[in-house]
């Protein structure tokens, strides 16, 4: 199984997640430079995070003009597992991919802390084999997490069961002083509506080895595996 | 020389933490008039080769693709030659 990491000018997180599905999951990873359209060999993409173009204009803004993201949304189309997360779940959502878009955090600041997120479904290529319910603690490290929908909209993902997480207290209890940067209805993650593309702020990849503090992020990574190898790669492999 | 401003804000629908900061600030200075803030960008466009009414065209095109994201955002041009 092969899983490419796309590096945008000003990614900060793509060698630590490539260090995860390489040496920590053991699986072939390979970065994808933002100019090169080509995922060909590739059974699953991840965004990685960070502050892609100085996040000029708008998070992910000018990103998502990048061609590799092209060859990500015909990647997706076909079903092929997409994971974006913090900076590339804005990427995601800029490009259409996923719905929403984030606001400043309600305090203004940049927050960078641990944080505790409930697994709401785990029927996604990013949570498959978790249990719902189980609350997973990782770091975050955003300024723009501010999840923004209008209503109807938020009732319709809802309805759809397109929130995969929400920020809770450590025991999956749903407060606001969990939700701390202030997103509608504390998502914290979501999906497309094949559930093949999902967009989650935590930071998995800084969670992943116990001598992090946690090792809860590897599960997100062992799900994207997982689900490569339930849908046989032919589905999922970029031509 | 066309030359375009286009005028980028939060829809009123949607919360803006950064015009809500600036009013608490503006309060504590005594602004007690002020009765609210919204932040938002401004953009100069040059434009070459065009009309007045293709400049405001292809403006439109650019604010609507990128330069707004209209999940949040809407957007106001002017344009003068």
């Amino acid at each position: 199984m092969k899983i490419g990491v796309v590096v945008f000018p000003g990614s900060n997180c793509d060698h630590d997640t490539y260090h995860v599905l390489k040496h920590v999951c053991g699986q072939e990873a390979r970065f994808v430079w933002h100019r090169s359209p080509d995922l060909s060999g590739l059974d699953a993409v991840v965004l990685p995070g960070g502050f892609s173009y100085g996040d000029y204009l708008r998070t992910g803004a000018i990103a998502r003009f990048s061609p590799v993201m092209q060859a990500v949304t015909a990647f997706a189309a076909r079903g092929g597992p997409v994971l974006g997360i913090c900076n590339g779940f804005q990427i995601l959502q800029e490009a259409g991919l996923l719905p929403g878009a984030m606001l400043r955090n309600r305090g203004v600041k940049f927050l960078s802390q641990p944080v505790h997120v409930r697994v709401e479904r785990a029927d996604t290529v990013a949570s498959v084999g978790l249990a719902e319910g189980e609350v997973l603690t990782m770091p975050i490290a955003h300024g723009e997490g501010n999840l923004y929908l209008p209503d109807a909209e938020l009732d319709r993902i809802e309805a759809e069961g397109r929130v995969v997480f929400r920020y809770t207290t450590r025991d999956g209890r749903l407060e606001d002083a969990a939700n701390v940067n202030g997103s509608a209805r504390a998502i914290a993650g979501l999906c497309n509506e094949a559930r093949n593309v999902v967009g989650l702020m935590p930071h998995p990849e800084r969670a992943s080895e116990g001598a992090l503090g946690s090792a809860d992020g590897r599960h997100i990574f062992e799900s994207l595996i997982r689900s490569v190898a339930h849908a046989g790669s032919s589905l999922a492999q970029a031509g | 020389m066309a030359l375009a401003r286009v005028y980028v804000t939060l829809k009123k629908s949607v919360f803006d933490p950064q015009g809500k900061t600036i009013h608490d600030a503006l309060q504590s200075l005594g602004y007690r008039g002020v009765a609210d803030v919204r932040q938002g960008k401004f953009f100069e466009v040059s434009l070459e080769g065009m009309s007045a009414d293709e400049a405001r065209a292809v403006t439109e095109e650019i604010a609507r693709k990128v330069l707004a994201n209209p999940v949040i955002e809407s957007y106001s041009i002017e344009v003068s030659s």
